[in-house]
Parts: structure tokens; sequence; C-alpha cells
């Protein structure tokens, strides 16, 4: 590590520490109840005496959050080969992407309670969320080859399956990976929304359920530590679909340029 | 309306016209209109000979790119018709960027065309041992083009077209986005290639000195619409090399080309001013 990499850490982790200790010096000093607002330290012990129920309700909320990924992926990724293959299928589709795009889709949350099983609507609800970004960016990036890698192409009289192959999939993926990073986000953010939706109707036990609950008792302490939990799953999140974007792209993509000195 | 001048050859020592090389493809009153009604190219004539190292020289816009799309048959005339004497011939194409795909490293890049007509890799390796060799990167077979310069990724590009051993080598403006002295370079180790590659070359440039300096023949072309203008056959020694930019007839052919590409665009060519 050199001495501007060791300044580039400690100059945000010394922030981070200033601020948490001026939090914790200002609930100390005016003595602040903890059902006001909690000092850090307190924050921390409550993640550790509360740690079973807590860490049992990340689990819950990441494997939804993974889960609807993966459908998300799955189903984009395959409509957009569809998209793809002519452009009459893609007009077809256009009212119902462009009605769906625009609509906030958290607001259909409490629809879906209705309809689904509060488990299932959760998962439905992070899954539409996430799916609608990979769908466009995966769209996009399968039409934006390289028009004269298209015509060479055309040229050594390519099959369609080859020119998919070899040129359009390749050209999507660094699109593909930037939706996925937005919809990794999204999809977090999309099973909290339903969570809380359906955790006021008194079901679920992921992390958002956790926090409405701690609302009701009062606990104030705990919601905190529940709120921390979820920066951190989405901290995770983030983290890791950055790491799998340079692992894929290092060799190759601008984006990527410059991170291996 | 297409008016071909064939301008005499400079006078001196030349020696008496070779043998002239039969016709390979032969552009027969062609005329190109876009969807957009663009008439790109009217009345061409055009013939492109067997083992010739051809130049077309003109302004932006006046067809040339649309000239080699037709050849190879990614485009269709509108009118008129390309009469070739054998079978539609094997292409090389390298364009003005290198177009390489920047997921693959130089030997898949190299590969393509192979890889598209079915051949394995290792089937292919000699083939693309020797493209390799050729324009000189057998070093770089598992480099990424992001890490070559630019003058190195347009000499890829020119290993992929090579790999196929193609009849015909079409080049549109190669060496266009380069640096002066990359693209000396690459000018001389191209005519260096030209001579042991027994192919047909058609080779676009902006560049008067480019043209002169690689071709046997250039062909002045005029915009709106396209056509073929003028045509300068260049007497030089078989294999070029940069004493024949020191040579009298280089700067006369310079001029005369000159002269002609400022008439294909209705200007008044500067050398005449000053006489
Ligand atoms: N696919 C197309 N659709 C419509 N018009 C086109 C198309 N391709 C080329 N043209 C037009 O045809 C004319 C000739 O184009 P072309 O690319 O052949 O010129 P060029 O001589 O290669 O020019 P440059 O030196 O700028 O590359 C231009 O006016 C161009 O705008
Ligand atoms: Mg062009």
């Amino acid at each position: 590590m050199t001495r501007d990499d060791l300044v580039g850490y400690a100059v945000p982790a010394f922030t981070l520490g200033c601020g948490l200790a001026f939090w914790e010096g200002v609930v100390r000093w005016y003595a602040i109840p903890p059902y006001l607002l909690p000092a850090p330290s307190v924050i921390i012990a409550t993640l550790f005496s509360d740690w079973g129920t807590l860490s049992s309700s990340l689990w819950v909320t990441l494997t939804i959050t993974l889960k609807a990924l993966v459908a998300a992926v799955i189903g984009s990724v395959t409509l957009a080969i569809i998209f793809a293959q002519s452009r009459l299928v893609e007009r077809a589709f256009y009212p119902f992407a462009v009605a769906l795009q625009v609509t906030p889709i958290v607001a259909i949350a409490p629809l879906l309670l209705i309809y689904l099983t509060p488990a299932l609507a959760v998962l439905v609800c992070a899954f539409l969320v996430a799916f609608f970004p990979l769908l466009a960016n995966t769209t996009l990036g399968l039409s934006s080859a390289d028009h004269n890698l298209v015509d060479l192409f055309a040229m050594y009289r390519a099959s369609r399956l080859q020119q998919f192959t070899f040129l359009r999939l390749p050209s999507a993926l660094p699109y593909f990976l930037a939706g996925l990073r937005i919809s990794g986000g999204l999809a977090l953010i999309g099973a909290i929304v339903a969570e809380i939706a359906a955790g006021s109707a008194g079901q679920g036990s992921g992390l958002a359920y956790r926090i409405v609950e701690s609302g009701f008792r009062l606990n104030i302490p705990r919601m905190f530590a529940a709120l921390l939990l979820i920066s951190v799953a989405g901290i995770t999140i983030h983290v890791f679909l950055t790491a799998l974007s340079h692992w894929l792209l290092s060799d190759w993509h601008e984006s990527e340029r410059g991170r291996e000195g | 309306m297409t008016k071909i001048v064939t301008f005499p050859s400079p006078g001196g020592g030349a020696s008496p016209a070779k043998a002239r090389p039969p016709a390979l493809a032969t552009f027969r009153k062609v005329d190109k209109i876009f969807k957009n009604q663009v008439m790109a190219l009217s009345g061409l004539d055009l013939e492109i000979r067997t083992g010739e190292f051809l130049s077309l020289l003109g302004p932006s816009g006046c067809g040339k790119s649309t000239v080699l799309r037709l050849l190879t048959g990614l485009a269709e005339p509108s009118r008129g018709e390309i009469v070739w004497s054998c079978e539609r011939p094997q292409f090389g194409f390298v364009f003005q960027e290198p177009t390489l795909m920047p997921w693959s490293d130089v030997f898949t890049n190299v590969w393509l065309p192979l890889r598209l007509a079915g051949v394995s890799k290792e089937k292919a390796r000699p083939q693309i041992e020797e493209a390799l060799t050729q324009v000189g990167l057998s070093a770089f077979a598992k480099a990424y083009p992001r890490q070559l310069s630019g003058g190195m990724k347009m000499r890829v590009s020119i290993a992929r077209a090579l790999v196929t051993r193609p009849q015909v080598l079409l080049m549109d403006e190669p060496f266009a986005a380069l640096d002066e002295i990359t693209r000396l370079k690459l000018n001389d180790d191209l005519a260096e290639l030209q001579s042991s590659l027994n192919a047909t070359v058609v080779f676009v440039t902006h560049s008067v000195f480019e043209s002169v300096y690689l071709a046997d023949r250039i062909v002045v072309m005029a915009a709106r619409p396209g056509r073929a203008f003028a045509e300068i056959s260049v007497e030089a020694p078989p294999i070029r090399s940069e004493g024949f930019r020191m040579t009298a007839a280089y700067a006369e052919t310079c001029r005369r080309t000159s002269a002609a590409l400022h008439e294909s665009m209705g200007e008044t060519p500067a050398s005449e001013l000053s006489q």
C-alpha cells in the first residue's frame, strides 16, 4: 500500500469517526433518552444483544433480494434476446414497457398483497423493481454492437447465431452489468418497501418487518440496529456486483481502466 | 457525364507500358441511390485490375466507402452493374478505425474470419501466426486491444484482413486516424507487404502523398454525385521505399494528382495559379 492509498482510506475513516463521536457526544451531553435518539454505542450494544433475531432477519432480506435479482436477470435477459430478434416484437411490447417503466413499481406493493401471499408479494415486488433497468440496459446493449463489426460479420457470411454469440452478447455485457448494479440496489429497496407494506399487516420476518415492529414497541435502538444492517446489506450487494463487473470487464472495458494501476 | 482522363505517363526513361493486367471487376455505369434519396454514385465506370494497387482518392462524401461496400456485396448498385471476371473472390477489409473486438485478445481477433468459416483455433493457428508475423506482431498474440497503441491496433486489423489470404484487400482510409510518424511507417510496411502478397488492393485515402507513394494507379473521384473524375498511373519502382519519396517522378506525380483533385472539387489548382 502506498502513502496515497493510506491517505485515501484514512480520510474517510477519520470523517466517519468524527461524525460518530459527535453523535455520541451530543447524545451524552444533552442526555437524550435512547427512545428518542440512541447513541452509536447503544446501537452497537443492541446489535450484539439482539443478534439472534436481527441476523435471521438479515438473512431473510438478503435471500429475498438475491432470489428477486436472479429471477430478474433470467427474465430480462430472455426478454431482451427475444426483442433483439425482431423489431416487431419489441414494438409490440413497447406500451407495457413504457407503462411499467414510468410507474414507480413500489406503488403496486399493496395491490400485490391483495393478490398474493405476503412472502410471495415481497418477492414479486423486489423482482419487478429490479427487472426494468436490466431489461432496458440489456436491450440497448444487444443493439449497440459496433456497426463496422456488424458489416464485417456480414461480409464473412456469419450466421445469425455466430453474430449473436461472438458479437452481440459480448457487446451487451457492459450494459447488462451496469443494469445489474442498478437493479441490485433496487431489488433491496423493493423488498424493504413491500415488507413494510406487508409488515403492517403483521407478516414477514425480514429487516423491514423488524423496523416496523420495533417502531410499534418504541424500541428505537433496535430500529437503528436493523437500519444499520440494511445499509450493510446494501453495501454488500453493491460491493459484490462491482467486483463481479470488474472481474468480467477488467481485461477490456474502458470503465474498468486504470484500476490495476 | 463520366469522364476518365488518363494523363500521359511522365516522360524520360519510363519503361514502355507493361502488359496491362486483366480486369478483375468492372463497374459499368453504376448508380447508388440510398433510401433517403442521396445519390452517392452516379454513372461510375471503374476498372479494378488483377494484382494492382489501386488508390481511390477524393473529397469527403464522394462515395469512396460506397464503392468498397458495393465490391464486397454489402450493398447493391441501384442501376448499372459490377462485372467480375471470376467468381466473387475472398475479401479482406480494413476500416478507418481498427474495429477490433475489445473483449478478445489479439489472437482471437485475428482468428475471427476463419472462426466464422468454421475453422477451429488449432487448425487456424499457423495461418494466424503467419498473419501476425506479416504485420510484425507475433509477440503480442495474447495482448488485449486496449493494451496496444493506435498503430499496433491497426496492424492487428490488417492481420485479421490477411488471415484468410484474400485475393482482394479493401482498405478504407486505414491510416487516417494515426499520427504522421506511425502513418509513414505503416505506409512503408504496407508497400513491402503488398509486394509479397500477390493480392489486389483497393486503398481509399484523402491523402495525395499516401496514394502516390503506395499505388500503381490512382482514380480521383468527384463528389455530388460521386463519379470517377481522373485517372493517374504512377511510374515507380516495383517495390516502394523511402527513396521513392525523394525522386522527381514522385514530386511530379503528387503535383498532377493534387491538381486533378482540386479540379474534381471545382477549384483552380494552386500550382496553376502560381504559373
Ligand atoms: N447508408 C447510407 N444511407 C444514406 N446515405 C448514405 C449512406 N451511406 C453513405 N451515404 C451518403 O452517400 C454519400 C457518399 O458516402 P461515402 O461514405 O461513400 O463517402 P466517402 O467518399 O467514403 O466519404 P468519406 O471520405 O467522408 O468517408 C455521402 O453523401 C453519404 O452521406
Ligand atoms: Mg468513407
